[in-house]
């Protein structure tokens, strides 16, 4: 692997840095907001009253 | 189609979802690392230089930005006509996603055109109506926020994601139809090297597996929320 991009590593690091966060971030936003769903749906069937 | 239908029930989804799910995620961490290796294996282009590496991440960022539309056109004709029970639900899911590619394959381009082009921006066919993606994009969810009416929203965002599938040939022959500064097709075009061919190929792969991946979940996601929403309705809690 080739990490030395000369000259045009002003353009290409932030290229990839910016892919990198942005596609990290949304996974993580993603499996937070379900974690949260899944917690909240369990607290409902918990408090929910014996039919 | 009673097949789509069959996998459109919430339950059958969630199940189907659940199991399908961890292969999914292991197969894109597996992609997208192959991919990164053989990008970063790969030899400077003889006239682009190391500048290269960002069509790595720029064509299958740009790729799925049009895909990802397309799913939701797709998804709001299934409501629109056959009132799919799930097709609402997962159209929105991917919408933040499509968005996300699309400014992704904005922000990745200009950082190309400037060593290239010598400018990040031009007013070209191909670049223009790339931009109208992302405002329809933004648009789409904007409507869906806008109108209070579930029903009403979904409509109304099914007409608009419809309307604005129109911009998808646009983008996609841009380069055929007019004189653009943007280059024609990198993969299909045969004169890519295998040496570049393969990264680019892995990666979009992977940047597909991740989508896919990431839409299960927000679908999941908007289930479990109605349920609960459902429930405090109901007088559950």
């Amino acid at each position: 692997m080739n990490f030395d991009m000369g000259s045009y590593g002003v353009f290409i690091w932030p290229a990839y840095a910016v892919s990198v966060l942005a596609l990290a971030g949304a996974t993580l936003w993603t499996l937070w907001a379900w974690a949260r769903a899944k917690a909240k749906l369990a607290a409902l069937e918990k408090a929910r009253p014996p039919s | 189609m009673q097949f789509l239908f069959r996998y459109a029930n919430p339950h059958y989804f969630m199940r189907l979802s659940g199991a399908v799910l961890p292969f999914t995620a292991i197969a894109t961490l597996l992609c997208l690392g192959i991919g990164l290796y053989l990008s970063f294996s790969a030899p400077p282009d003889y006239q682009q230089g190391r500048t290269v590496l960002i069509l790595f991440i720029h064509v299958p960022a740009a790729s799925l930005a049009m895909i990802v539309y397309g799913a939701i056109a797709v998804c709001s004709l299934l409501s629109l006509v056959w009132r799919h029970p799930l097709s609402d639900t997962a159209a929105r899911a991917a919408a933040p996603l499509g968005a996300l590619f699309t400014a992704l394959g904005l922000i990745t381009g200009a950082l190309w055109g400037k060593p290239m082009w010598g400018t990040y921006w031009v007013w070209d066919a191909r670049l223009t109506s790339f931009l109208l993606l992302l405002f329809l994009y933004l648009g789409y969810m904007a409507l869906w926020n806008a109108i209070e009416d579930e029903m009403r929203a979904a409509r109304a965002a099914a007409i608009l994601a419809l309307v604005g599938a129109v911009n998808i040939p646009i983008i996609k022959f841009s380069v055929e139809w007019w004189s653009t500064l943007h280059q024609g097709e990198s993969i299909t075009s045969g004169h890519l090297a295998p040496v570049f061919l393969a990264p680019l190929l892995v990666m979009l792969l992977g940047y597909g597996l991740l989508f896919l991946t990431l839409w299960m979940v927000r679908i999941r996601t908007a289930i479990v929320e109605r349920r609960a929403r459902n429930l405090m309705q109901t007088g559950g809690a």
